[in-house]
């Protein structure tokens, strides 16, 4: 039997289904289908037996479990989400000064760059679970912290008459200083890839057309970064809500092997999942509009 | 003196005035930069500093109030002990392989994946890179219990009989995963690959393609050279991340004592636990140990990085990473 000819357009698009096919059976098979059976265990009880499980149906229940019952989830909840919240903008201006800095020409770029990647490789993971505990680092820690979160910096920006709401934010900030710069590591390399994508004679027009240093930033560096703020923020959410250091992963990881049980802990993974998608949703709603895309 | 000379007097003085504000604010801004990111820098090395000095402590210094960075004795006992009760050399080689086993394969199926949804126009790829994103968006969590028993019971999608075989405490769960580019924040690397690929010319496949080039060949003799920045980024953060893991380490092996992540975490607990040893080290102890074993664990990953930062850095400027 002979094959059908096929035309280059749709040889062309086969080998792209080709292609992607690994994605695709890892998606249904260990993605796709778990995801459904998570739901599924979120609405029942499951016992695990010798020739596989059993899963009966309780409706609700374990939502209600989850969020009425149980006297830690909704607290852990609400503050991993707010803590988020706070880190977010925090991180974004800090990683894209950064990145703007790290893009000019100095003696000793190579090895900064190389330090402000080194996070990526030192705090994720299990030795960031273990910085935590641990008594040494902690005492030597705090010790540094001090010199930046003390109440003298607080009374002097009070007393610079700057909103009583902002100064706590500030405050705030700087006590975070050292996680804002440790999750800063590869914002800082999405916007450095992107300052260097814009074209130079953009810069070069600017120059002959005599326009200083800062119009320069506002009118182009911001707006062509801009897709990269998007980018970041959507990568932040997900690198703080999905980090092994995260409350709430703590949470639910300790919970499904010990109280509450598979069913539980299922419901509270499904909450934290929908509550992680409406943050999201939320700030590509509040930042696409504001995007620029160059074409 | 003329009205017109005076003005021009002036002006002069005026540019040069503005000329010099110029080069003043450039000092100033470079005083200032170096400050600033000498002050950062030192702010991330401070954990690692930290975490040295505190491993080669001697155990005197620890309660010397006097003592605070520098240790006025020094001792390799910590490393000793660490390199000991973590089993080093055995957990290390089972670590290594492990990992690379699990990044390599990552990199390969995530750079074809990323090859299909970047230089290939189909139906629905748009969709599939809507797939690619949510597997990022849901935190492993989500699917751990799913995922645990289908390994446990594992059958093949109904094609081996009940009860299936138990893949747990071998290395196929992590195979399968990663040849399906599934793994921790696979879809990161799927979206690096794609955005690259994306950005690379199309005259260069033409031209593979008139001189007779089949579609595998093109891929592997003219893409895939050239996307080596890419590729790198991808290598090591996903060698890096996997060397971290607990998650997937503990999800599918049993016997994840024999891995440098689990290794790191409980043997200082172990050390103290063991009796008559205890006695003769103070409650603290615990600490300096678990220094030790920190360097010991990130050693591996600093090598690594200082061995490709020059390749990394490069890959930085010439991937246009995302866009």
């Amino acid at each position: 039997m002979k094959l059908p000819k096929l035309g280059l357009t749709t040889k062309k698009s086969l080998k792209g289904y080709l292609y992607v096919s690994p994605f695709l059976i890892g998606f249904f098979a260990f993605f796709l289908i778990p995801l459904i059976q998570t739901v599924v265990f979120s609405l029942s009880e499951l016992k695990i037996v010798t020739t596989g499980y059993t899963i009966t149906p309780v409706g609700l229940d374990n939502y209600n479990t989850a969020l009425f019952v149980d006297p830690d989830f909704v607290p852990t909840l609400t503050n991993t989400v707010i803590n988020t919240l706070i880190d977010i903008p925090a991180i974004l201006i800090f990683s894209f000064f950064i990145a703007v800095v790290l893009n000019q020409k100095f003696r000793g770029r190579t090895l900064a760059r190389l330090i402000f990647f080194l996070p990526v490789i030192l705090t994720s993971g299990v030795v960031a679970q273990m910085e935590i505990n641990d008594v040494m680092n902690q005492a030597l820690v705090q010790d540094a912290e001090f010199m930046l979160g003390g109440q003298h910096f607080v009374s002097f920006l009070l007393g610079l008459n700057l909103p009583p709401a902002f100064v706590q934010y500030i405050v705030t900030v700087v006590d975070r200083i050292g996680p804002v710069i440790e999750a800063s590591a590869i914002p800082i390399l999405i916007f450095l890839a992107g300052l260097q994508s814009i074209p130079p004679d953009l810069y070069e027009v600017a120059d002959v057309e005599g326009i200083t240093g800062w119009e320069k930033f506002w009118m182009i560096t911001f707006p062509l970064v801009s897709p990269m703020i998007l980018t970041n923020a959507i990568f932040i959410i997900i690198n703080s809500f999905t980090s092994p250091r995260n409350e709430m992963v703590r949470f639910i990881g300790e919970n499904t092997w010990s109280r509450g049980g598979y069913g539980v802990s299922a419901a509270m993974a499904l909450l934290y999942f929908l509550s992680i998608g409406a943050i999201l949703a939320l700030v590509v709603l509040v930042t696409s509009r504001r995007v620029v895309y160059l074409e | 003196m003329s009205v017109a000379y005076k003005y021009r007097v002036r002006r002069i003085e005026n540019i040069k005035l503005a000329a010099f504000i110029t080069k003043c604010s450039g000092w100033i801004w470079t005083v200032v930069r170096a400050v600033l990111l000498i002050g950062l820098c030192f702010m991330i090395l401070y954990p690692l500093i930290v975490k040295f000095t505190s491993s080669i402590m001697h155990v005197d210094d620890m309660y010397d109030a006097s003592v605070r960075f520098v240790p006025r004795r020094t001792t390799l006992q910590q490393y000793r002990i660490a390199w000991e009760w973590m089993n080093y050399p055995r957990v290390l080689l089972n670590t290594t392989t492990l990992t690379l086993v699990v990044s390599l394969l990552q990199l390969a199926s995530c750079t074809i994946v990323g090859y299909g949804l970047g230089r290939f126009d189909f139906k629905g790829r748009n969709i599939v890179f809507g797939l690619v994103l949510l597997t990022l968006v849901v935190p492993p969590e989500m699917v751990m219990i799913p995922l645990f028993l289908n390994f446990r019971f594992f059958d093949l999608f109904g094609l081996i009989p009940e009860p299936g075989i138990n893949l747990l405490g071998s290395y196929w769960p992590f195979v399968l995963t990663s040849c399906t580019s599934m793994g921790l924040k696979n879809g990161l690397f799927i979206y690096i690959m794609t955005h690259f690929f994306r950005g690379m010319p199309h005259s260069l496949e033409e031209a593979a393609e008139i001189d007779g080039a089949s579609s595998f060949q093109t891929f592997y003799k003219i893409m895939l050279p050239g996307a080596k920045p890419a590729m790198i980024i991808v290598f090591l953060f996903s060698f890096v991340w996997q060397w971290n893991d607990r998650f997937y380490t503990d999800l599918f092996l049993r016997n994840s004592e024999s891995y440098l992540s689990y290794a790191l975490q409980t043997f200082a607990a172990r050390f103290s636990s063991n009796s008559p040893i205890r006695r003769q080290f103070p409650y603290h102890y615990g600490s300096l140990l678990n220094n030790a074993g920190m360097m010991m664990f990130m050693a591996p990953l600093l090598v690594l990085y200082l061995f490709m930062q020059r390749h990394f850095v490069e890959s930085i400027e010439r991937t246009g990473l995302v866009g």
